[in-house]
């Protein structure tokens, strides 16, 4: 056995260790009055957005402690829609964590699919009784308050789906407003014959009113044929209907307007124009803004409908020699067209049979919710469901009330 | 033994505390010296333990009871009094009492012969290495009783390794202690302070020296078999608390258990205050340095109130000292295996305190 060092070193080495660490500092960190920087997504506690806990019951369901206790009821909410249906909604009563049971495993925080559980990092939520650690909702989301903000994405990552989303969202809303301002723009420019470029939008009340409900068959059929299904086709027709009347009113009024006694100018109804091609620049420039070709495709496409529309407008009025300069550029077409002919405003304004005479969308009749017996007792006949025949009913009377107008303005 | 029934015959030197003609006034402020140094030196020493022992785990130690967590055992003690005193069902009620108490008195004894300075002693016997020493032997008998007393098979296994810890290393110390006092020639413990004031070598007169310095291998024997007399780390098999749950302590609760506590301390100090007067000059300074304000043999000797006052503070500084050093030992080695204790007090420490005790014993009559 080979002696590597005198006897009685180790012993020497130990007592050289610990006076070594006699003279370090130590290493205890004296809580109440310093802190210790936690890391960033510290499990402390768990927290709770209630606004955003749809009571699905997975979190509770999910605890291997069972130490979540959630309690709620049930209610209607009043549908968005006339006509629509009741929706039922879950609303949170009670939500508590034991933190007495609770193992902070974080299963619950994992499952929650509408992010409404969170840890957060406090800790300091100490009892002197058990039953006290039991934390209501209110208590959890005063937690929910300290949850840091998610850490940073890396350099060059791919923004999570939702704020994509989000953000493709607010884009369209923005360019339907954006939209919406330039077809005001363009039925002002329309509707007056000075033929003032980027006027002033047009009050509301010309705005021209047009009930939704029928359906634009051309375009209905071109749908199915294309093979939509029906319940689309049938939506996007009726918002063809809905901008073609629209059209139509417009020019209608154009020629009242313009010139009373002017021979009678071809209806913009008649403008019809055949989608399907796209609209080369709105297109490239959407493309170039990084769209998706889909996407860029149907905004062209809108985008070009809508020039060719404006261009044939103009060019009725010029033919009608209403005033109007000829060749006049339309509006330039936003280069984000959003699908324009979804977001016509579908109003409650007295409805019109489309074939009634002219003079007929020159008179405006408020409708009070007053029906026509007549039309109702018909209707209801025929095995119609009630609420069919009193919307018909109501329009029925409108049209009538605005019959007897006409007729009254006539005898006068 | 007609002797021992006189006190007078057996005081050497006087004590500060005879003030008066009176009876009763010095024996009061004997009384109180004892109790004030049974309940506050151990204390002070069990506060330098704490935070050394701290200090060198990396720990803080006490910090919150008290300026920097001096009066934790304070604190400690008056926990221990509200607690709850629990006497198992099995166990002989009378010894379990007595038992704290028998192992605590002799503790408190041994003070009354230790000597803090020139006079600062209760009284000096002309006994008192051996009367302290017999003393503190009593303490074992404590722990036998406690441990038998408790019926529980882990307080008798730690009363056991107790006992047979004690018979095996009282035999080095006594016999180091024997040494020492065949080197002084007196069995009186202000005697031996004194003799190590006149000790010299030849050839270095006019320059005391310490018994520690011939007698270094007695030290370490008497440091070692002192540790293991009070079942300090790493010597406390009779505690282990990884084998024995807490040994004879395991039943005690309250203020018995901090009967048993106090006395391990008490015992550092009055271990420590032996081996400060054995070995280490008493309340001399530094080897050859006399205490300002005294005079005498080697200038320790009949001192005025600074003076003494001196030589208390450095008997209590070197007794912190020695304290230190158990703590040192304690938190640096892991404890000792029961045969592997045995074995070094009854083949290394019990031979070499032999051999050591007939060197000296040769080389005084020789020289």
């Amino acid at each position: 056995m080979a002696q590597t060092s005198l006897p009685g070193t180790g012993l020497l080495k130990g007592l050289a260790v610990t006076v070594k660490h006699l003279f370090k500092r130590p290493a205890t960190l004296m809580y109440p009055y310093e802190r210790n920087e936690l890391a960033p997504r510290t499990r402390g506690v768990i927290a709770l957005m209630d606004e955003n806990c749809t009571v699905c019951m997975l979190c509770a369901r999910e605890c291997p402690d069972w130490c979540i206790y959630i309690d709620s009821h049930k209610e209607t909410v009043p549908p968005a829609k006339e006509g629509g249906r009741a929706r039922t909604r879950n609303v949170l009563d009670r939500f508590a964590i034991d933190f007495s049971l609770c193992m902070y495993c974080g299963i619950c925080v994992e499952v929650c699919p509408f992010d409404a559980l969170w840890w957060s990092p406090e800790f300091e939520y100490s009892e002197y009784t058990m039953d006290a650690l039991l934390h209501e909702k209110d208590k959890l989301r005063e937690w929910a308050d300290t949850v840091p903000p998610p850490p940073a994405l890396d350099e060059g990552a791919e923004a999570p789906a939702e704020v994509t989303e989000a953000i493709a969202k607010a884009e369209k809303e923005l360019e339907a407003a954006a939209q919406k301002e330039a077809d005001k723009a363009a039925a002002a420019e329309a509707a007056t014959t000075e033929a003032k470029a980027g006027g002033s939008g047009p009050k509301k009340a010309d705005e021209p009113k047009v009930a939704a409900g029928e359906i634009d068959q051309e375009t209905y059929d071109a749908l199915i044929a294309e093979g939509k299904s029906e319940r689309i086709a049938r939506s996007k027709a009726k918002a063809a209907y809905v901008k073609k009347e629209k059209a139509r009113l417009k020019a209608e009024a154009d020629a009242g307007g313009g010139d009373a006694e002017a021979a009678p100018t071809p209806k913009a109804a008649d403008i019809k124009v055949e989608a399907g091609q796209i609209d080369q620049e709105t297109y490239d420039a959407l493309i170039a803004e990084g769209k998706t070709e889909r996407m860029a495709r149907a905004k062209a496409k809108a985008a070009w409908v809508k020039k060719e529309k404006a261009r044939l407008a103009a060019e009725a009025e010029s033919a009608a020699g209403a005033g109007a300069p000829a060749g006049e550029e339309a509006e330039p077409p936003s280069p984000t067209d959003a699908a324009g002919s979804d977001q016509a405003p579908s109003t409650d304004a007295p409805a019109e049979e489309p074939a009634a005479t002219r003079k007929l969308g020159d008179v405006h009749v408020e409708g009070t919710g007053e029906i026509d017996q007549e039309t109702y007792d018909a209707l209801i006949a025929e095995g119609k469901s009630e609420r069919i025949a009193r919307a018909k009913a109501k329009a029925a009377w409108v049209k009538k009330a605005k019959q007897a107008k006409l007729d009254e303005e006539g005898g006068a | 033994m007609t002797v021992l029934t006189s006190t007078t015959a057996l005081a050497q030197a006087p004590s500060i505390l005879d003030v008066g003609d009176g009876v009763v006034l010095p024996i009061l402020l004997k009384v109180a010296l004892v109790l004030g140094l049974f309940f506050v030196v151990p204390l002070v020493g069990g506060y330098l333990e704490h935070k050394v022992m701290g200090r060198m785990q990396n720990r803080r130690g006490p910090v919150e009871a008290g300026p920097f967590g001096s009066l934790q055992l304070v604190a400690d003690g008056i926990k221990f009094i509200q607690k709850e005193d629990i006497i198992p069902r099995a166990a002989d009620k009378p010894m379990f009492a007595l038992a704290p108490g028998l192992a605590l008195v002799p503790a408190l004894l041994v003070f009354l012969v230790i000597p803090l300075g020139p006079g600062v002693f209760a009284v000096d016997l002309e006994l008192g290495l051996f009367y302290a020493l017999a003393i503190t032997s009593i303490s074992v008998l404590g722990i036998l009783l406690g441990g038998w007393a408790s019926a529980n098979k882990f307080s008798l296994i730690g009363g056991l390794r107790a006992g047979a810890q004690l018979i095996a290393y009282e035999l080095p110390l006594i016999i180091t202690a024997i040494t020492v006092a065949v080197m002084a020639g007196t069995l009186s413990l202000v005697g031996i302070v004194e003799a190590q004031a006149n000790f010299t070598l030849p050839g270095l007169e006019g320059f005391n020296l310490w018994f520690v310095f011939p007698q270094i291998v007695g030290f370490a024997i008497f440091f070692v078999a002192a540790m293991a007399e009070l079942s300090r780390p790493p010597f406390d098999m009779p505690i282990g608390d990884s084998e024995l749950v807490f040994g004879y302590m395991t039943e005690y609760t309250g203020i018995k258990f901090a009967m048993f506590l106090l006395t391990e301390y008490a015992g550092m100090i009055t271990m420590s205050a032996l081996m400060v007067v054995l070995f280490l000059g008493g309340w001399q300074i530094l080897p050859g340095v006399a205490t300002p304000g005294c005079e005498g043999a080697a200038g320790i000797m009949s001192c005025d109130p600074i003076g003494i006052a001196i030589s208390v503070l450095v008997t209590l500084a070197k007794i912190m000292g020695l304290v230190f050093l158990m703590v040192w030992a304690r938190v640096a080695y892991p404890r000792l295996r029961e045969d592997q204790l045995q074995r070094i007090s009854w083949l290394v420490l019990v031979p070499l305190s032999l051999a050591n005790l007939a060197f000296v014993t040769i080389l005084t009559v020789v020289l």
